[in-house]
């Protein structure tokens, strides 16, 4: 039997693949080398406009996950899966450039393990490390499995054979030096994501004729429906059947907990930020960045809502079907497939091969940081010489590529990756933006308080999962991840403010640049903020962008 | 970008050149452009239009990134980014 995954790439879309690969191997080399040029490379870097840096912002976030899961989440649930960039990511960037980054960048807190241990000392600080270390082993199966399906789609290998060669080929690409140039890269390949998927939104749209051939069909496709048109309220997308909880549930699990908790915690995502030269060009990136953030679903979760009409396979599956095989995941693959002529099936392919090379990458590289410096050296062998955590950094990345491809397996295993990642976001996320919040706005809390927060959050979020899976309630949709979500906040606050009650807080002294009560003004501000004109001032763009998205949220309601 | 770091006047400072990240854009996204538009020109089958709907896509859409690249290159090529020497104060003239 023929695998329907199964996509015809030709002689040339392997060319085109190939040429990609090739240019960001001779960066990666370049970068490694640190001839003049590349020095210049990166300096060149440096003096960029805020604009890249914005772009190399979204792009570290634009991988896998995301484009298979949120045209997975179109095809299965429709347009309220705008949510989780107009409700979720963009106000959360707006949050994290206005409030969180002149703190971030005035106290010179460069990451938020360092935050931890420098507020709550090593209890919060070990707990907060093995989260983010399992965190990360876990999304980055993700990132392996979608991978791996890129390749089965395209040789036709078992999953198990395809996970191994894509993680060996990770492997080798982080090692020849690939994230060196990790911002370059990232912009890269941001042209050829949006190069890949601008032509497959209109050749799809232009298939199924055009916005009201899709409107119609939506409409009437089995498993469709008019509520998949329109943003709000998103019952489907919630699984909660009254109209005010899912609102609900959508405005605070997910816009609230999930998406300020992943945007403002993420150093990954930070660092971009911190890479600038100026209070004021860092938070101008994650602003800058939700400008393009509000138009990519354009090109991602449109192309699921065209596969799930289009798609004989996506089609099926919503009509309640068996999909000959395939799941939602498989939905932009399909629809690849299914309308991309040889050539720019290429195209989208080294566009997507990059973006889940490139997040696999970036979570076995910062498990690999937290591993030999936050973990090994800090909690286990203290006082060797710096090439001794270079050789566990080393067996970390390989160790942690092993585990991935168990991990891989996991993700494997849920229909609807985003509902997945979602979780897992409850998990780790929602209990740590709480004690950020918390330990950085309210100086009273104490180091204890850190920790057993955290830790009881997060047993909060896996509580409510299991009883979901359990039977106990049903939530069908994302709405379990989200009420998990909510949960680990809520617990997390509660357990934290009664810890801190009963046990003594941190001497004042000790809390400057860690607690925004003490850290003083100058800390906070750019001197030379009044002198940029209006469309550099991070406050007036940020005031822009919030109203194109409230306009967002209104035309597409 | 032929010369060596001993062979540079150390004080002059020159364009980013090829190390600017927006002619590597611009060369990559052109070079898919021109396949596309060979492409579209050489190899368009009736297969190829049933999946796109009619539509000669590899030509269309490698007109349009032909048009970005060369876009990029001018704009990288018009409003350069200078590496000073100093290594320390990269350049303020940058394009925005």
């Amino acid at each position: 039997m023929e695998d329907p995954l199964r996509i015809g790439a030709s002689f040339i879309d392997y060319v085109l693949v190939a040429v990609y690969f090739a240019v960001v191997l001779l960066i990666g080399l370049a970068a490694r080398r640190r001839i003049s040029d590349s020095l210049d490379f990166f300096l060149a870097g440096r003096s960029l406009p805020a604009w890249i840096t914005g772009l190399a912002f979204i792009s570290a976030n634009l991988g896998a996950v995301e484009i298979i899961g949120m045209s997975a989440n179109g095809a299965q649930y429709g347009m309220p899966t705008m949510h989780y960039y107009w409700i979720g990511a963009v106000p959360a960037m707006l949050f994290l450039g206005v409030v969180m980054m002149p703190f971030y960048y005035g106290s010179k807190v460069r990451s938020v393990p360092e935050f931890m241990l420098r507020r709550f000392g090593t209890g919060a600080h070990l707990v907060n490390a093995l989260s983010f270390a399992l965190a990360q082993v876990l999304i980055a199966g993700i990132n392996l499995f979608l991978l791996a399906s890129v390749v089965n789609s395209l040789l036709g290998w078992p999953l198990w054979v395809a996970l191994v060669l894509a993680a060996a080929i990770v492997l080798s690409y982080i090692t020849l030096g690939g994230l060196s140039a990790a911002i370059y890269n990232e912009v890269l390949q941001f042209f050829v994501i949006v190069a890949a998927l601008l032509p497959l939104t209109l050749i799809g749209l232009h298939r199924v004729g055009g916005v009201n051939g899709l409107i119609d069909k939506v409409t009437n496709a089995p498993g469709g429906g008019a509520e998949q048109l329109n943003s709000w309220p998103g019952n489907e997308l919630a699984g909660f059947g009254s109209s005010f909880l899912s609102v609900l549930g959508i405005v605070f699990g997910l816009g609230f907990v999930l998406s300020f908790g992943y945007w403002t915690t993420n150093f990954v995502e930070v660092q971009r930020a911190m890479a600038t030269n100026s209070m004021s060009a860092a938070r101008s990136t994650p602003i800058i960045g939700s400008f393009p953030k509000m138009f990519i679903p354009f090109v991602v979760v449109i192309p699921g809502m065209i596969a799930g009409v289009l798609v004989a396979e996506t089609a099926s599956l919503k009509a309640g079907g068996d999909g000959s095989g395939t799941t939602y995941n498989d939905a932009i693959l399909l629809l690849i497939r299914d309308v991309l002529p040889n050539g720019l099936l290429g195209v989208a392919l080294a566009g997507l091969l990059a973006a889940f090379m490139a997040g696999m990458a970036a979570n076995v590289s910062a498990f690999n940081t937290v591993f030999s410096f936050d973990l090994w050296q800090r909690y286990v062998k203290k006082d060797r010489p710096d090439d001794y955590y270079l050789k566990v950094g080393r067996w970390a990345t390989v160790g942690a590529t092993v585990l991935a491809i168990g991990t891989a397996f996991i993700a494997s295993g849920y229909s609807n990756l985003m509902t997945y990642l979602q979780t897992l976001f409850g998990f780790f996320n929602a209990p740590l933006f709480a004690t950020f919040i918390l330990g950085m706005f309210w100086k009273r809390m104490t180091a204890t308080a850190g920790w057993v927060g955290l830790v009881s959050g997060t047993a909060a979020a896996v509580t409510v999962w299991g009883l979901n899976e359990g039977g106990v309630y049903n939530l069908p949709g994302q709405g379990a991840a989200f009420v998990a979500a909510g949960a680990a906040f809520v617990v997390d606050v509660v357990v934290s403010v009664l810890v801190s009650k009963a046990t003594a807080p941190k001497p004042v002294a000790e809390l400057a640049g860690l607690v925004y009560s003490e850290t003083p003004k100058e800390q906070r501000t750019d001197p030379a903020a009044s002198r940029l004109p209006w469309f550099r001032s991070p406050v007036k763009l940020a005031g822009i962008s919030l109203v194109l998205v409230v306009a967002l949220n209104v035309v597409f309601r | 970008m032929s010369d060596s770091p001993e062979s540079r006047p150390s004080a002059v400072p020159r364009r980013a050149g090829v190390s600017d990240v927006r002619n590597v854009i611009g060369a990559l996204i052109g070079f898919y452009g021109v396949v596309l538009v060979v492409m579209g020109v050489a190899a368009d089958s009736a297969e190829d239009r049933a999946k796109t709907g009619d539509v000669n896509a590899n030509l269309w859409a490698g007109l349009a990134m032909l048009v970005f690249g060369v876009l990029f290159v001018l704009w990288a090529w018009l409003r350069p980014v200078i590496v000073e020497p100093d290594e320390t104060e990269p350049a303020e003239d940058s394009p925005m």
